[in-house]
């Protein structure tokens, strides 16, 4: 009984009580020059908190780990303790405030391993306010805006003129492996990825889906598409049946080819490899967003003797296609194939706008290449303007 | 009207989330928030759709007895299996069905993961045959991809430790940071600017192909 009396009087010593007896108590520099302020670019009921950090962090005694930041409802006090940060740190945002616009107060404490506080720092006084602009963007929206201008400038351009587009092999071969398919008597694959209708690519793959499907049904050749996204799967049936009407053939749409497989990656590759063994299609179109299985499908394409049309915005996939693949649509060319494929004036002079886009950004990277080896040699006001140049793209 | 409903809604949807990145304000900031919420209710009933697909299909095909009707015996048959032992494995552990020692953990850990390994595990072939084919020597293009495959995959992987592999791993890293990441980065540009015009053409209702 005396034993367990005697571990109970221990466990109760804490290491502060003990150290009380025998360690004498070194309080840490507290924190300087701590200033409140409203966080900007957020919705409000946020406080930032900054502060210079402790003579003691890092330096000096060397002791503190942590420090505490306190708020409170009057420069007096009292004040409640709101959160913790690591040595080093030098600021806290306080996204606990209940009230915009009502002055808070905050002070910040030193803490070392001990459990040792420092002195209170300053008190420092802050809002929280709303913002209706964010301000890290004002370089999206410029640059948006000025995309957008291009973009107009072209399409209106465009209505009743010719426009000059660049040949896109892969989308030229689109009817002769359609055709293909149909002189062999074989289907037509379209696989879609494993994107969602989220997905641009996804998007993108849906709008060539509508093209192929309007020439599979001039040519009377079956169009198979397994999905593996359900909402995928209906966009894609009410596209191709639409292409179907379009085309004078309603009656040969067959809805029962548009179907689910399953929303496991690697069980949708097997399944649309099997289907590519087991059908023999004459043309497969890997069209959207591609992941490991990429060259699973592609390389079994390959095998069955299929022409193969792929196409993806994921540039780590892009070697997978070109290799196994007989037309790679690359990224941008991708996007642009409705366009292509419609010849719609409208339509192709967004591509032109797109590629003026381009050019600014080029000649926007060629200047600031300049300035940069400019600057790096030291040369004039060069490198200030390269670094102011650096910020403005890099800021938000 | 059929045409020109979709059309409003996908405009003021496009507007609507474009103005929201901008502004944090509320009620703007929870735009994004909420259509989410929309989005996975969308994709809970549509898996339902999905579901009704697949077996349709291949009870359809089972009652043919169409080529190949035994893969669709198959595939239904596991269906309703795993459907059954889903549904136990819930009722049992009270929703939280894929806790370890449920069955259905069971047969995810001892199906599902085994199967997707072996798919996964073909990839290493599939990239032998298409390296084979990529790599043949046949034109200038075919030529200066395999030399630049050589080089890196030997500076990557060096075989011993001399002054010449030690170039190799220097010269591959250079040319994975500087060449390689350039192309990559025009590509991404291309990607980028590609995605804005075609976003832009779907808000302005010039691409409709999507919503036919």
């Amino acid at each position: 009984m005396n034993v367990l009396l005697a571990i109970l009087f221990l466990m109760q010593q804490t290491p502060d009580s003990l150290s009380t007896d025998t360690v004498e108590i070194v309080r840490p520099a507290p924190p300087t020059d701590v200033i409140a302020m409203d966080t900007p670019n957020d919705v409000g009921g946020s406080v930032s908190v900054q502060w210079e950090i402790s003579e003691d962090d890092g330096k000096g005694l060397n002791n503190v780990i942590l420090y505490n930041v306190f708020r409170g409802q009057s420069e007096e006090g009292p004040f409640d303790y709101i959160g913790t940060v690591g040595a080093g740190r030098t600021s806290y945002d306080d996204q606990t405030v209940e009230k915009d616009k009502v002055t808070y107060y905050y002070i910040v404490k030193a803490q070392t391993k001990e459990g040792v506080e420092s002195e209170a720092s300053n008190v420092a006084s802050g809002k929280a306010a709303p913002q209706w602009f964010h301000h890290g963007r004002w370089n999206i929206l410029i640059l948006g805006i000025l995309f957008a201008l291009f973009f107009a400038f072209y399409i209106r351009m465009a209505k009743g003129k010719e426009l000059f587009i660049r040949k896109i092999a892969g989308l030229d071969a689109v009817e002769e492996a359609v055709g293909r398919s149909t002189e062999m008597g074989k289907p037509v694959l379209f696989c879609p990825g494993i994107g969602y209708l989220y997905d641009i690519a996804t998007i993108a793959a849906l709008t060539i889906l509508g093209r192929v499907a309007k020439k599979t049904a001039e040519y009377e050749t079956r169009i198979i598409m397994p999905n593996y996204d359900p909402v995928v799967m209906s966009a894609a049936q009410e596209i191709v049946k639409q292409s179907y009407t379009e085309a004078g053939r309603p009656d040969d749409f067959n809805e029962k080819d548009i179907f689910y497989l399953t929303q496991d990656q690697f069980g949708f590759a097997a399944g649309v490899d099997g289907i590519m063994l087991r059908e023999k299609p004459g043309a497969i179109f890997l069209q959207g967003v591609f992941y490991a299985e990429a060259l699973i499908l592609a390389e079994t394409g390959h095998s069955v003797g299929a022409i193969q049309i792929a196409g993806t915005d994921r540039v780590t996939l892009l070697p997978f296609f070109i290799s196994a693949c007989d037309y790679t649509l690359i990224g941008e060319e991708m996007f642009a194939a409705s366009s292509y494929l419609s010849r719609d004036p409208v339509m192709l002079g967004s591509i032109k706008g797109s590629d003026a886009a381009k050019v600014a950004i080029i000649s926007v990277i060629l200047v600031g290449a300049i300035l940069g080896i400019l600057g790096g040699l030291n040369i004039g006001p060069f490198g200030t303007w390269f670094q102011s140049l650096v910020n403005w793209f890099g800021r938000g | 009207m059929r045409r020109q409903i979709p059309l409003i809604l996908t405009f003021l949807t496009g507007i609507a989330i474009f103005i929201a990145f901008f502004i944090p304000h509320k009620p703007f900031n929870e735009v994004q928030d909420i259509l989410l919420d929309w989005a996975i209710i969308i994709a809970g009933f549509a898996l339902l759709l999905g579901i009704h697909s697949l077996l349709r299909k291949h009870i359809t095909h089972i009652k043919k007895k169409d080529g190949g009707w035994g893969y669709s015996l198959i595939l239904t048959f596991f269906f309703v299996g795993v459907f059954t032992v889903g549904i136990f494995s819930a009722i049992q552990y009270k929703g939280y069905s894929l806790t370890p020692g449920s069955l259905l953990y069971f047969v995810y850990d001892y199906m599902v993961i085994p199967l997707s390994a072996t798919m996964f595990a073909l990839l290493a072939f599939f990239i032998a045959s298409a390296a084979y084919r990529a790599f043949r020597a046949r034109r200038l293009n075919a030529t200066l991809l395999l030399i630049a495959a050589v080089v890196v995959m030997l500076g990557r992987v060096p075989i011993m430790e001399n002054a010449f592999f030690n170039f190799l791993s220097r010269f591959s890293d250079w040319f994975m940071f500087i060449p390689q990441m350039a192309a990559k980065r025009g590509i991404l540009i291309g990607v980028a600017l590609g995605a804005f015009a075609m976003s832009l053409r779907i808000i302005l209702g010039i691409e409709r192909t999507y919503l036919q």
